[in-house]
């Protein structure tokens, strides 16, 4: 390649000027965060909420499917047992201990694809912030939803034999499609 | 091997021993059909109809009875017209099966998709779920989709307990029986039975209390859905979320090979064992584990265990570092006169080679073995015990299995499942000789009695036919099993000498399968012993009176000698612990590793599975610092270099070392790998099968009683039940209502 001429090189400098001119005229994009925020797609992941059902039960099982399913293991559970005098969802199994780590999370959203009674979901609300590494861990206090308006929270008493059961059935598969 | 078969499966020639069902064969060559109600441990009944297969026998002429050829000379074959079950079937000369037509594969759907018209499909919270084979086997040969509506489905009851241990899930029962029929079959405990028939049909408990069995969690590793949980494992974790370590039981003679499967729990902050699982060891425990070895875990994770050294100041017990509790010990025992070690035994043989050594060093040091009555007959169980190539699943007709003075379900509840099938199964004879009623008297040809405490006393003057010279001569193996239920210690070795003198007159000496096999009150009484013996050792440690005793897991109070320091080695505050100058706080078998001997001399390395509780640490570890202060050079590194030193002391273990302890073998049935339906969850070998040392017979033992008996003369044997109550029992709440 031929060497730039002086004048060509000379040029660049009011070039450079003019895109400052220009810019500093301009709305700048930076946000000034928290205080305001950009608008975010509907349906982008931000940190994860353990849903409840109409009444006020659990959704989450406890199945820990999340956490077989996390590429980084961010997520750990534990589970009990529930009865009828002290239920967390339907079924026989609760989380008893429901933690994500956020620093190790990436958002990924397998948790959501594994879980089979969509219990967690990933909201593009409350981004996760904090001070200390302890304190990235969400534990499932954190992580829960609050009741809908006018439902217990958990534990509920239940009668027997009204949730038996832990997985809502899913509509039936039309296989002559 | 003989009587060969030959057939081919799937167009591959197969040579397998006669009576071999189909199913087994096309195993050995890795073509795995699948199965539900069989196992290859239980009798087949062909009721789940999974492994329906193509089977056709070589076509006869009805005229000449000749087999039929083609034109090209090749054996026609004639196909049954329906499929038949593989489990079901024995093999037959030139037999040909086919297992992957597609008629094969569409009855395999169509099973599939039968099985789980009522299935609840709640795989997310069933315990089952990962290591389930219906689950398996619906992946690789279910339908992707059922044509029975979910609304439709058959709702029972899902938490159903049939005893306080195993809890049934009716709806994910199928119906193949297997636990009945592991408890009618091997355990014979018939308490479990189906109930009304059809659609209805349900498994129930007959006993009161329910599920009155000492070997109740097998049924749950050999469920092939998750309609069999234990109380302690239910919904603790999934099965792909643990760590598994393999280790050895120690709480009876037999030394059953397990895998601790651990996990983190958030509320202690470290790991814990979950579930106890049996690991395969054909030449041990096979697949199979009692309740006590599996549900006496609790202890390890105990929130009393010590935590950190204890000193005695003005009276009391106060906590203390390491280094001022190893100073204080060691400055003790350098100005002893008189030293004396009490090791109990569950202590690995590291532990215990090491404070003899220590203890040996002293002018009138003596190593005692705790509980002391097992040690009057201990050399003779050895020496004259069962071969080196003893293997219980050998004996069989024309062999004579003699039980004296033991409760074997109590004392060793797997040998009890293991002699019973060489009798009940393969035909051995059984003699049973006790002053009161035991299970094996179910199954025995001959049976004696003799009043309380007068076992000898009966051997020596029995003239029972059954136990003659002649007879036991024809005998192609005899067995002796004897235990030291209230028996002083000249008559519990008077008792094994007796049967020592059957065995020469018979001429039965140095035959694999011949021999005494002790029940040894816990996991570890041979190894203490073997080691302790041959030092100043023997005898009653409670009539010793010594400058210093060290007890290192001693249990009974009787075994403590009469000490003015004294120091114990203990994982809780015992009753020796609380009255001890000194105590020091160990780990427990899951949290180090060692070795441990078992009754029939198998010597078994176990593994660490959970990290250290507190500042505890090995009893090796505590004895070397000792050491090392009294001016030893000692630099073991780990429980491997110690048992190195171990295997060149004492003569029977030499040429033994972890590698070789470490080494497995191929097992029959395949157990535990990926396909899980065949012979359930127990976990394959892969710590190490163990080795047994050789016995040795040449040693003609004394004709008068050893000296040390005479120090024994207060001990008596005690009745020991399976579950009657310890330090370890008692801190498993599931075992609770079961603690006697």
């Amino acid at each position: 390649m031929a060497e730039a001429s002086a004048i060509s090189k000379l040029m660049r400098i009011p070039v450079g000027f003019a895109t400052v001119l220009k810019t500093l005229l301009k709305k700048p994009v930076t946000v000034q965060y928290p205080d305001e925020q950009r608008p975010m797609s509907a349906r982008f992941r931000g940190r994860h909420h353990l849903k409840r059902y109409e009444n006020g039960l659990e959704r989450c099982i406890g199945c820990a499917l999340c956490a077989a399913a996390c590429p980084a293991d961010a997520i750990y559970v534990e589970a009990s047992e529930n009865t009828n005098e002290q239920r967390f969802s339907p079924g026989e199994r609760y989380s008893k201990t429901y933690e994500i780590n956020m620093l190790r999370c990436i958002f990924c959203g397998y948790c959501e694809d594994a879980c089979p009674t969509n219990a967690i979901v990933l909201e593009p609300i409350e981004f996760p912030t904090g001070y200390t590494r302890e304190g990235m861990i969400y534990t499932k206090q954190m992580l829960l939803e609050v009741p809908p308006t006018g439902t217990p929270a958990t534990p509920q008493v239940t009668q027997p034999g009204t949730f038996d059961r832990p997985i809502i059935p899913f509509p039936a598969i039309d296989s002559s499609v | 091997m003989a009587d060969l078969v030959n057939l081919t499966i799937d167009g591959k020639a197969v040579a397998v021993p006669k009576g071999t069902l189909i199913v087994d064969a096309a195993k050995t060559i890795q073509n795995d059909i699948p199965v539900f109600c069989y196992h290859p441990k239980l009798k087949p009944v062909g009721m789940c109809r999974m492994c329906l297969v193509e089977i056709g026998t070589p076509k006869m002429d009805p005229a000449t009875r000749q087999v039929v050829k083609d034109d090209k000379g090749v054996v026609v074959i004639a196909w049954q017209p329906k499929l038949n079950t593989a489990c079901t079937t024995p093999v037959s000369e030139g037999m040909a099966v086919r297992t992957q037509t597609t008629v094969v594969s569409d009855a395999r759907e169509d099973v599939l998709e039968f099985l789980l018209t009522s299935h609840p499909l709640d795989c997310p919270i069933c315990d089952k779920g990962g290591e389930c084979p219906l689950q398996n086997l619906t992946l690789e040969h279910g339908p992707g989709n059922s044509r029975f509506e979910y609304e439709n489905k058959q709702h029972n009851a899902k938490h159903v307990p049939l005893g306080d241990l195993i809890y049934l899930d009716r709806e994910r029962c199928i119906q193949c029986s297997r636990c009945i029929r592991f408890q009618d079959d091997i355990a014979d405990d018939h308490v479990l039975q189906f109930h009304e028939r059809g659609r209805h049909m349900e498994i129930i408990t007959l006993s009161e209390p329910g599920f009155d069995s000492y070997f109740s969690g097998n049924t749950s590793d050999i469920c092939p859905v998750g309609a069999l949980t234990t109380a302690d494992f239910r919904f603790k974790a999934r099965p792909w979320e643990l760590g598994s370590s393999p280790s050895v039981c120690n709480h009876c003679a037999v030394g059953c090979n397990t895998t601790l499967n651990t996990r983190l729990d958030t509320k202690t902050g470290i790991n814990e064992i979950k579930r106890v699982m049996p690991r395969q060891n054909e030449q041990v425990n096979e697949i199979w584990l009692c309740d006590k070895g599996r549900f006496v875990h609790h202890y390890t994770r105990a929130g009393d265990r010590l935590q950190k050294p204890l000193i005695r100041q003005n009276g009391q017990l106060v906590e203390t570092t390491w280094e001022r509790a190893l100073d204080l010990v060691s400055s003790k025992l350098l100005g002893a006169s008189s030293v004396a070690a009490v090791i109990g035994d569950r202590i690995a043989n590291e532990d215990a080679h090491l404070l003899t050594k220590l203890v040996n060093s002293n002018a009138k040091g003596e190593t005692r073995l705790s509980p002391a009555l097992p040690a009057s007959y201990a050399d003779l169980a050895r020496d004259y015990g069962v071969g080196v190539g003893f293997d219980m699943k050998q004996l069989g007709k024309g062999d004579v299995i003699v039980v004296v003075n033991g409760d074997v379900e109590e004392q060793a509840p797997v040998w009890f499942l293991r002699l019973r099938q060489a009798v009940v199964d393969r035909g051995a004879k059984l003699i049973v000789s006790n002053h009161r009623g035991t299970k094996l008297h179910r199954y025995a040809a001959h049976i004696a009695r003799y009043e309380q405490g007068m076992a000898a006393q009966w051997a020596a003057q029995t003239d029972d036919a059954a136990l003659s010279t002649e007879e036991l001569t024809k005998a192609r193996n005899v067995l002796f099993v004897f235990g030291d239920e209230k028996l002083d210690a000249v008559s519990a070795r008077g008792l094994a000498q007796i049967l020592v003198g059957k065995l020469v007159a018979a001429g039965q000496i140095g035959k694999p399968n011949s021999g005494l096999l002790p029940l040894y009150p816990h996991g570890n009484t041979q190894g203490v012993f073997d080691i302790v013996a041959g030092t100043r050792h023997s005898g009653n440690p409670g009539v010793l009176s010594v400058d210093v005793a060290w007890l290192v897991g001693v249990g009974d109070t009787s075994d403590a000698p009469k000490a003015r320091f004294s120091v114990v080695s203990e994982l809780f505050m015992t009753a020796l612990a609380s009255v001890a100058d000194v105590v020091l706080p160990a780990l427990s078998f899951a949290e180090r590793e060692g070795t441990y001997t078992s009754g029939d001399r198998r010597v078994q390395r176990f593994y660490r599975a959970l990290p250290a509780v507190g500042q505890a640490k090995p009893d090796w570890w505590a004895v070397q610092e000792v050491a090392r202060r009294m001016g030893f050079v000692w630099n073991f590194a780990s429980p491997a270099q110690i048992f190195t030193d171990l295997a060149a002391n004492v003569s029977y273990y030499s040429g033994l070392g972890y590698e070789v302890l470490a080494k497995t073998e191929s097992q029959w049935p395949p157990v535990g790998r990926d396909d899980l339906y065949y012979g359930g969850t127990g976990y394959e070998n892969d710590g190490g099968i163990g080795v047994r040392y050789a016995s040795n017979p040449s040693v003609i033992s004394a004709p008068t009683l050893p000296k040390m008996i005479t120090s024994m003369s207060d001990l008596k044997g005690p009745a020991r039940k399976l579950y009657q109550t310890g330090e370890l029992i008692k801190r498993s709440d599931v075992m609770q209502t079961h603690i006697e």
